[in-house]
């Protein structure tokens, strides 16, 4: 049996959460999927501050702006959430299959909005395969999600926001954080975030990267060295840092494979972080009515995927003939927001990934 | 070890349990995952690669890695970072790609 659904959103973080309020409240009926046992992706455990302005929610925490979230979401009759719910495959002829509860099942979606997120990037280095090694979003989850001590002592490798904010996540937890380590000359977050680190004694070594690891059966320590200007080792300057956990905070790629098995034009882009799919100004895809939103189209912050989720879940809102005039308004508000969070010197990456994006759209057909 | 005090969150654990991992017994509770329960054990290596026979632990702890995989019940290839611990759970090391029961 196939199930027809008016907008499906694929994936329950910040963008998928906003997309499906965006489009219920304009009118239209959707179904989120969500493969995790709850909703609101990564927001679970992010217990920082989060920036930005106030439409945004600026200077609350990720964590309850994931729980006003996901509250607006499941009280909202217009909209059905299916957890521990796998979007396995989507096909030419528009059916979705969905893995739950060890069922296939079949969906026929009008719209579908791909918010399906990111994963964590992983280093090259001898030994990197030792457990004990984990990405810095794991060490995250273990800590804030499941309440348990991550590591004794740990070793950050990375000194951009998710490193710097996950290495002071830690000393709350009661980790001894010995260093973080970047290769870049440069760290690359928000120096407030640096300055926490700073201030509890925390060293972080620009011009630094793990040479190897090492352990028997599980990691017992790593050699760091440093690099010179052209990103090579420097011979002589290994130091041995025991540790039971190395974290790696080396970057995001796009989830982007429901948009390749999808058949939308894809696209190498550097400064967004891996293979996305080129998207118009609403965020379409080059297949007709299947919109991305958030980390999946390009890694950004959780505040740009949320406005990114409310740009397509209106913009999807306008296609199905719902409220067009002032979700058409809503759109165009969202756009501006984005056009904002991005305008500052951190936002020149982004920036520069977007434009090739404009470049490729005639391509696309988008 | 589990967090005790922590400035920003508070912890609702659920009920304490009972599973086993290699046949040795290890407390758990309901609202932790099968690799946090263990990982707060102290036990790290969940597994080995199978041409090399590597020690193998978590990565992602989201369910996106396939790193975890473990039989659990007698099903193997249950990611244990994304299922939620119950009483009474035989939690083993896979053998290679495992073999799924008729």
């Amino acid at each position: 049996m196939i199930r027809n659904v008016e907008v499906m959103v694929i994936g329950g973080g910040p963008a998928g959460l906003c997309a499906a309020r965006a489009a219920s409240e304009a009118g239209a009926h959707v179904l989120l999927l969500e493969r995790d046992d709850v909703p609101g992706g990564q927001l679970v455990k992010q217990t920082h501050k989060f920036f930005g302005s106030e439409r945004q929610y600026a200077g609350d925490r990720g964590i309850f702006i994931g729980q006003m979230l996901v509250k607006e979401v499941t009280e909202d009759p217009r909209i059905e959430v299916m957890t521990d719910a796998t979007v396995l495959g989507m096909y030419e002829d528009g059916v979705v299959t969905v893995l739950k509860d060890n069922q296939h099942l079949k969906f026929r979606p009008k719209k579908t909005i791909v918010c399906t997120g990111a994963a964590e990037k992983f280093l090259t280095f001898p030994n990197n395969d030792l457990p004990g090694i984990y990405g810095a979003g794991a060490v995250q989850t273990l800590m804030n999600v499941g309440g348990v001590k991550p590591a004794d002592r740990v070793v950050m490798v990375g000194a951009g926001n998710i490193g710097l904010i996950v290495s002071y996540q830690m000393l709350q937890a009661g980790v001894d954080v010995a260093c973080v380590v970047e290769a870049a000359p440069n760290i690359g977050g928000f120096l407030v975030h640096a300055a926490k680190l700073r201030r509890a004694g925390v060293p972080i070594r620009t011009g630094w990267t793990v040479k190897e690891a090492y352990g028997n059966g599980k990691l017992e320590g790593v050699i760091l060295c440093q690099l010179d200007e052209k990103w090579q080792q420097i011979p002589g300057t290994e130091v041995d840092c025991p540790c039971d956990t190395l974290c790696l905070a080396v970057g995001l790629t796009p989830l982007s494979e429901l948009c390749w098995q999808a058949g939308c034009h894809m696209e190498f882009i550097r400064e967004l972080s891996g293979h996305v799919p080129i998207t118009d100004e609403n965020l379409m895809t080059s297949v007709e009515g299947l919109y991305a939103a958030g980390d999946v189209s390009g890694i950004e912050e959780a505040s740009s995927a949320m406005v990114e989720g409310r740009l397509a879940g209106y913009a999807v809102a306008v296609s199905l003939g719902y409220d067009v005039e002032r979700a058409q308004k809503e759109v165009e508000a969202a756009r501006a927001e984005l056009v904002e969070l991005r305008s500052g010197p951190m936002g020149g990456k982004i920036r520069a990934g977007l434009v090739k994006v404009a470049e490729k759209r005639g391509e696309a057909g988008c | 070890m589990r967090i005790e005090q922590h400035p920003i969150l508070q912890f609702d654990r659920g009920e304490k349990v009972t599973f086993t991992f290699n046949g040795q017994k290890v407390e758990g509770y309901t609202s932790e995952t099968i690799a946090a329960a263990l990982h707060a054990a102290g036990i790290r290596e969940l597994g080995h690669s199978q041409n090399l026979n590597r020690p193998r632990g978590l990565f992602c702890a989201i369910g996106n890695c396939s790193s975890c995989f473990m039989t659990v019940d007698g099903e193997p290839n249950v990611r244990v970072c994304v299922t939620k611990l119950k009483d009474g759970m035989v939690v083993e090391e896979q053998e290679g790609k495992g073999v799924v029961q008729a």
